[in-house]
């Protein structure tokens, strides 16, 4: 393989990583948040101590999300040098932006936090991991509105051989960096709300501390919720925005050949890129996707053959992912509407806890699945119709890239059991006992 | 040339900051193994470094973060070509960044042993590397036309860029044996304490040898011999390292180690102020260096992150500070327990 495919590679790896452990702390941090605000204005105990138990799982996966975020943000040096070379001036700026606004920020006062329970009063402390909160959800607006330039770029004019800043305001107002942010975020508090719904599952189906994680289960049910409701609201506007400002993926997202007016959606088929055509259509709406797309059935649809072969994303991957995310959305606003109407009557119902348990991996690869939609789907360009993913690779040996692909398999898997042990270890013990209301 | 000039101040500054906060805990981490001999000692190092470490390393984003974005060009070159340089900084702050949230996870003593270890390599190969690859910035890389570095690994463990891996390792061995010699109590301070002052001999010896080697490999000086008045840099180096050392032997480990924090950040600028306008010197050819006139970013960009920084940092410095004074007290034993979240 060349540095090309090893650098894809090994970014798809590093990525694909780093956002097993983010999300979690994205919702997490609001939840953590909104448990010790009810705890410092009714005085629950129990709710401080949930803050505290979650507030553990929270921080493993915090650690691991820094370090693989530093990995990141160096990897556009290390092995896409001719991209930040060519982008830096406007790319590289909403980089050092994150850092100095959102960065600082959750790393200072995520510490203060942890060790800070007794240096503080109440009130302050709680302060704390609200801000842990709202930066790191600033966080990762900051990286969206970075990701969205490269896959809709703005504001910009080329000059001196690279893209150079024009108009600032135009690249962090863009709507679909917002329509990214909404949409990632969201698939995020879906997670979070899962997660604290099948840990405390795991818990209540044992009927073991069920105050605590009846109590834990209704926030994290709500959460899932509300965001599971909305993100299929947002997923359909997202989608239309994807239609306006990138045909291509869209066509590859439906394995649509053809342009047509009354363009339909196909539930399953197998494409076949070499012949352009796809085998085995089954469930076939007629006028859906023109509906979805453009909101009227007469509207039309660009195909994929109206692409040159070397303007298209792999039609199989971005298709399949699209159609495990989308079923996967629906999938979680059923849960959690069958949660919402068993919730008083969680330790009568078995079989939803045992569900639910089991359901804990599903927003992971919904969100995974949705990454290889936006990024795969961009393909072959790095930055949008401006410059392809095969020009922007570093002047770098393979050798030198296969070695360090390989140790980021061998660490990342390491670091990821770990982590994984970690969090189940603590997850499965639950949380310290109460200290007073013990005897 | 105003605004370029100005963001290769901050860019240097901001790598001096890093070093300054990062050192101290790289430092201690690297000395761990050596200074902390039961698992409480080695609880208390882990205890003065908590509340900080993390802030700390932001600094090196934020470092990473200015350089893609006010000097692009020379960030692709830098990072694409102390390739494997970068790798192996990156897998040691890897390692040594989630030993603080796993080590006390699980009560074992191989589990505590390994994270440890994770700990103190982590520690102690950035600490190196940095050294090494400012050095063979200082004295130019070898980058042809294109800015394709024309070299491997192996070109920058040349004689000066190791002198410049061991100046930076005792200048941080030295600042978090002070840390520690501030923060904790009893025996284990004045192991640190003592171990400040050993290394202190050490670092004053390679100092001095690594300003002579400067003399010879690079071409830093050439700026101090025009503007002369910019010596007074170098000479804040020398002063400070020589009061770290009084202040030492006073017994006022403070005032030493912000003698020390003022060496390091001295030392960083007189390498840096040595290379302007280069940011990275070829050392096949003067006219293919990169510098703050062919690798900047665009005057509107230049604006804009100059706005942020200085909107920004100095709140970020304000709330840094406070969490400083909030844990300013020595680290106890009886701090460990119920301080932490488990």
């Amino acid at each position: 393989m060349d540095a090309l495919m090893l650098s894809r590679l090994q970014f798809a790896a590093a990525t694909f990583f780093h956002f097993l452990f983010v999300p979690l702390t994205l919702g997490l941090s609001i939840l953590i948040a909104i448990m010790e605000t009810i705890y410092v204005r009714r005085g629950d105990e129990e709710y401080l101590r949930m803050a505290k138990f979650w507030g553990k799982i929270f921080l493993i996966n915090f650690a691991v999300g820094v370090v693989t975020g530093i990995t990141l943000e160096f990897q556009f040096g290390t092995n896409w040098s001719r991209y930040s070379q060519y982008v830096g001036d406007i790319f590289g700026s909403l980089l050092a932006i994150e850092a100095t606004l959102a960065f600082f920020l959750e790393s200072t006062f995520l510490a203060v936090w942890v060790l800070g329970w007794k240096r503080l009063s109440p009130k302050l402390h709680a302060a704390c991991i609200w801000l842990v909160a709202f930066a790191s959800n600033l966080s990762a607006l900051w990286i969206l509105i970075a990701n969205a330039w490269m896959q809709h770029p703005v504001g910009y004019v080329l000059r001196g051989g690279r893209a150079e800043l024009q108009d600032f305001f135009a690249v962090i107002t863009q709507p679909f960096a917002y329509q990214i942010f909404f949409h990632t975020v969201t698939g995020a508090y879906i997670l979070a709300g899962f997660f604290v719904m099948g840990v405390s599952a795991y818990h209540l189906l044992r009927k073991q501390h069920v105050s605590f994680f009846t109590k834990s289960f209704r926030l994290g049910l709500t959460f899932a919720l509300i965001f599971s409701l909305a993100e299929v609201i947002q997923g359909h506007i997202h989608g239309s925005e994807v239609a306006k400002i990138q045909p291509a993926k869209l066509a590859a997202m439906e394995a649509l050949w053809d342009t047509q007016a009354h363009a339909p959606q196909t539930l399953f088929l197998i494409p076949d890129e070499k012949q352009e055509r796809n085998l085995a259509e089954f469930g076939k709406i007629p006028g859906a996707l023109s509906m979805l797309a453009y909101h009227s059935p007469k509207a039309v649809v660009k195909g994929l053959k109206d692409f040159p072969p070397e303007d298209r994303p792999p039609v199989l991957l971005t298709f399949v992912a699209f159609r495990v995310m989308v079923a996967l959305g629906f999938l979680f606003v059923l849960l959690s509407l069958i949660a919402w109407f068993k919730r008083r009557k969680l330790l009568e119902s078995p079989g939803l806890l045992k569900i639910l348990i089991y359901a804990i991996p599903l927003p992971y690869i919904a969100l995974q699945a949705g990454w290889i939609v936006t990024e795969v789907g961009r393909q072959p360009w790095i930055v949008y119709g401006l410059m392809r993913t095969k020009d922007a690779v570093s002047p770098i040996a393979a050798s030198q890239v296969g070695l360090s692909l390989a140790a980021f398999i061998v660490v990342y898997t390491l670091l990821g059991i770990a982590a994984f042990y970690l969090m189940t270890k603590i997850a499965k013990k639950g949380p310290e006992p109460a200290p007073a209301a013990a005897g | 040339m105003l605004l370029p000039t100005i963001w290769f101040i901050l860019w240097g500054v901001l790598w001096a900051v890093y070093f300054m906060l990062d050192g101290f805990d790289l430092g201690a981490g690297t000395l761990m193994p050596v200074l902390a001999k039961s698992d409480t000692e080695r609880r208390l190092v882990y205890r003065t470094l908590e509340p900080v470490w993390d802030g700390n390393e932001v600094w090196l984003i934020t470092a990473g973060g200015v350089t893609f974005a006010a000097f692009p060009t020379t960030y692709a070159v830098m990072f694409s070509g102390l390739y494997s340089a970068l790798m192996l900084i990156l897998f040691a702050l890897i390692i040594r960044g989630v030993s603080f949230a796993f080590r006390g996870a699980v009560d074992d003593r191989r589990w505590r042993a390994l994270w440890d270890f994770c700990l103190t390599l982590g520690s102690f190969l950035p600490a190196l590397l940095f050294g090494v690859a400012f050095a063979n910035i200082f004295q130019g890389l070898p980058l042809d036309e294109q800015g394709i570095y024309q070299g491997t690994l192996f070109t920058l463990l040349n004689p000066y860029g190791l002198a410049g891996g061991l100046l930076f390792l005792l200048l941080f061995l030295v600042h978090g044996s002070l840390w520690l010699a501030v923060k904790t109590h009893d025996e284990l301070q004045q192991r640190a304490a003592a171990l400040a002052k050993k290394l202190w001999a050490g670092l004053l010896v390679v100092a001095v040898l690594f300003l002579l080697a400067t003399r010879r490999f690079t071409n830093l000086y050439d700026n101090y011999l025009n503007q002369p008045l910019l010596l007074l840099i170098p000479l804040i180096t020398v002063a400070a390292l020589i009061a770290m050392r009084v202040f030492m032997a006073q017994g006022a480990f403070w005032r030493a180690w912000f003698a020390s924090a003022a060496t390091i950040v001295s030392a960083t600028l007189f390498g840096v102020v040595g290379l302007y306008p280069n940011l990275l010197p070829s050392s096949l050819n003067p006219a293919w260096s990169l510098t703050i006139y062919n690798s900047a970013s665009s005057t509107l960009t230049l604006k804009i992150m100059l706005g942020v920084a200085l909107t920004f940092v100095p709140l970020v410095i304000a709330y840094q500070t406070w969490v400083h004074f909030l844990f300013k007290d020595k680290v106890k034993a009886d701090d460990l327990g119920y301080e932490e979240i488990y």
